[in-house]
């Protein structure tokens, strides 16, 4: 009723594959597009870009890369904390060896740094599945955490062992740095995630996106229709990997401004797998809802005490958010255990048939 | 897929949530967010911190009416030492305009350091954050009074040399620190003072994950038998270094920390730690008649969480006295601006003159409690004098007289750094703010 395809004809094989089929997906993108593009630049205030957006779209990223590995090829990573390290890491060593290079090619450019170690750390997959792989991308997560503390030419010698982020230009406007306005910052980031969701949900609808579903759902089956299972199980790393960094960089340049090792902890790496577990595995608009769950959610729990006026403490409220969160994951995993992503999917169905449900 | 469509709801949501917060304080009133930690694995230091820095500004208030005769907005936000969630904080009252900001993380102070003179809000992190941000002139924004790490260890080791670090040749130090930012600074420091004088410097790291968990470094520290021992531990760190040196016999008063330990941290080993002995540059207990009022005007009328044997603790007085800083801060930015709501490019120009001597202390209901500050344009530091107290089992006694800094290996240690910094760092705004000092 609400949501009706009756009248769209498709008269192209090309349109029945398209990735929005139905009209209404369509106008419902081009809206949020233009929601992310211009309405929320306009009017939304700092702390609602720099504070709730920004670190939303990056986290989403993020989710993205690891949803590729572990949603689309079935290879449980805890080391997605590291990865971003290695991408912010190798960004700010880019960065200060070639100050004159735009920084947004640094960005890109320490996504294939990220790239290559990951695919190091993916070498193992081709043996080792499930638990035991996880195993192993948490020894990564541990040794590349290492080595941002312990190797002090990755942060140029600094006393303080943190990583700093000049201010950098793009056409005149600082897009890094404490000078860099939050909008600025944030269509940035908006540009960067937006072209990569895009890419990524074309490779996954794609020949490789099918190839690594065939491995994720049974390998050696895959391995009968030929499918290289080495090749198609590094492809992932490299490409998951490459996102992860791609968002590790942005974190620290287009949100941090500094950032210690600790940054890329083992909490950071839980943190995005969640964010997967709960949007849903396989999903690329998932990881935007798993990101909103996990990164919004909290927030707008800290901020609602305010709104209504309540005098709670600071720690009260803190303890308040992680119980109410923690709950409310738990009742979306019992309601649908397979995701937001799949909620979502559901409730379309049921718009679609209503009020004549068969 | 309508992907963002919770996306938008939600935002929207927190959009609506996020506007009615920023418009909340009243024109006549001088807004002063305390950044705290009262959860997470920090919560054991961050809350008597929190306590003190709240309930003196709340007792200013209670008193005196305020500062001035204008009346403090006092507002905590939760941080948990968290970096990502000190920025959130910082982002969320930055619309209400904000006085000063008071980061109480290294991590947090690093992040928001460069967008304080974008902001005009001045960052006060007392004796930590980044030692560099003495130097005035290149960090116009930042104060870090009373005391650097830096200062810190040379008081250390003058301490334990008797009085001169060249004493310390031929003998053994062991340095157990907390591996981040904050443990890792003195390192260059310490091996190129061991390499001068001629110590065996020995380095036990201990990484923020394994806090609780020492054993490792302690099995080395029985092989290496050092010396002395110097601590620098935040959190969980503290109270777990001094029960492994009960546990592994190391003489108590061989172990001298910074001056982060709280007494709880000493009292939790038992009385095998008595002896242990700590940096400190305020008085402890509760003999003090500001202290009295915030007894009287704010615990005992309900409008604190300090539990009650928590006044007086180190960590409580330390919480007070970086109170102390804000306000003397505030009533000399009164004076200098000659208005009563001062702003934070105000209140910067207050930071860069104080001058809290015995006189003042005494004014202000603290006599006797702290060593004398004196800030300056080019020097966001005072490089304090501190003295050394020891836990005797149940509270602390002074053993010491003050001990400057090394001022002559200090200095040039402090100008490298903060060159380095505003290089690394391209385009680095020169100082253009006017000095005050006479």
């Amino acid at each position: 009723m609400f949501y009706r395809e009756a009248g769209q004809y498709k008269t192209t094989y090309a349109a029945d594959l398209a990735i929005f089929p139905i009209r209404q997906d369509r106008y419902g993108l081009m809206l949020i597009l233009i929601v992310a593009f211009v309405v929320i630049p306009a009017v939304g205030d700092q702390f609602f870009i720099n504070t709730m957006m920004i670190p939303f779209l990056i986290l989403s990223l993020a989710a993205i890369g690891l949803n590729l590995l572990t949603g689309y090829t079935g290879l449980l990573s805890l080391g997605t904390g590291a990865f971003m390290g290695v991408g912010a890491y190798a960004c700010y060593k880019l960065e200060t060896y070639f100050p004159q290079v735009n920084i947004l090619v640094w960005i890109i450019a320490s996504g294939f740094v990220s790239s290559a170690i990951g695919l190091a750390f993916g070498l193992p997959s081709l043996r080792i599945k499930g638990f035991y792989l996880a195993v192993a991308t948490l020894a990564a997560q541990f040794f590349l955490e290492w080595c941002f503390a312990r190797v002090p030419w990755l942060v140029n010698y600094n006393d303080s062992g943190a990583i700093e982020v000049p201010t950098e230009t793009l056409f005149g406007v600082p897009v890094t740095g404490p000078t860099a306005t939050p909008v600025t910052r944030y269509l940035v980031v908006l540009t960067i995630v937006a072209a990569m969701a895009w890419i990524a949900s074309n490779i996954v609808h794609g020949r490789i996106g099918r190839m690594w579903m065939a491995v994720r759902d049974m390998d050696i089956a895959a391995q009968l229709i030929g499918i290289r299972l080495l090749r198609a199980k590094l492809l992932a790393f490299a490409v998951s990997s490459f996102y992860i960094g791609v968002a590790g960089a942005l974190m620290v340049f287009m949100w941090l401004g500094a950032a210690e090792a600790d940054a890329f902890n083992i909490d950071l790496s839980f943190d995005v797998l969640f964010m997967i577990i709960i949007g849903g595995l396989g999903s690329i608009v998932g990881a935007f809802f798993g990101a909103a769950v996990i990164h919004l959610l909290p927030i707008a729990l800290r901020a609602l005490p305010a709104m209504l006026d309540l005098t709670i403490s600071s720690k009260t409220i803190d303890q308040l958010t992680y119980m109410i969160t923690g709950v409310l994951i738990i009742v979306f995993l019992i309601v649908e255990p397979l995701g937001l992503a799949r909620l979502w999917q559901t409730v379309k169905q049921k718009l679609r048939v209503w009020p004549f449900p068969y | 897929m309508r992907k963002t469509l919770l996306k938008s709801a939600v935002g929207a949501l927190a959009l609506s949530l996020a506007l009615p917060v920023t418009a909340a304080v009243a024109a006549d009133s001088i807004y002063v967010p305390l950044f705290t930690y009262r959860t997470g694995p920090f919560a054991g230091s961050g809350t008597p911190i929190a306590d003190g820095m709240h309930d003196y500004l709340t007792m200013l208030n209670e008193r005196d009416g305020g500062i001035g005769g204008v009346k403090l907005t006092v507002d905590e936000c939760e941080t948990g030492y968290d970096t990502k969630k000190g920025l959130e904080c910082y982002d969320s009252v930055k619309p209400k305009n904000p006085v000063i900001v008071n980061p109480w993380s290294t991590g947090i102070t690093l992040s928001l350091i460069p967008k304080a003179s974008v902001d005009e809000i001045p960052i006060l992190s007392m004796a930590y954050g980044l030692s560099a941000s003495a130097k005035g002139d290149i960090f116009p924004w930042v104060f870090n009074p009373p005391a650097t790490y830096w200062d810190g260890l040379s008081e250390i080791l003058k301490y334990v040399g008797g009085g001169s670090i060249d004493a310390l040749k031929g003998k053994t130090i062991g340095y157990l620190y907390f591996d981040a930012g904050y443990g890792r600074e003195p390192i260059p420091m310490f091996q190129a003072l061991a390499k001068e004088v001629g110590f065996t410097l020995k380095l036990y790291p201990v990484a923020p994950a394994n806090m609780q968990n020492q054993s490792a470094q302690w099995l080395d520290i029985r092989r290496d038998k050092p010396d002395f021992l110097v601590l620098y531990g935040w959190g969980a760190m503290n109270p777990t270094a001094i029960k492994e040196a009960v546990k592994n016999e190391f003489p108590m008063d061989k172990l001298v920390s910074i001056w982060w330990p709280n007494d709880a941290d000493a009292a939790s080993a038992g009385d095998g730690a008595k002896g242990f002995k700590e940096l400190n540059w305020h008085g402890t207990g509760t003999n003090y008649p500001a202290l009295a009022d915030i007894q009287k005007l704010v615990i005992d009328a309900g409008k604190s969480q300090t539990p009650k044997d928590e006044i007086g603790q180190v960590l409580y007085n330390r919480g007070v006295y970086n109170s102390v800083l804000i306000a003397e801060a505030i009533a000399e930015a009164q004076k200098i601006a000659g208005k009563k709501v001062v702003t934070g490019e105000d209140v910067r120009r207050g930071l860069e003159n104080l001058n809290i001597d015995a006189a003042r202390l005494k004014a202000i209901g603290l006599e006797n409690f702290a060593v004398p500050l004196n800030t300056t344009c080019a020097d966001h530091n005072s490089h304090s004098a501190t003295f050394v107290q020891q836990w005797d089992g149940a509270k602390w006694v002074k053993v010491s007289d003050l001990v400057g800094p090394d001022t002559a290996r200090v200095e040039p240690l402090i100008d490298e750094a903060a060159k380095a910094y505003a290089e690394k760092n391209a385009g680095w705004p020169a100082r253009t703010e006017a000095c005050d000092n006479k």
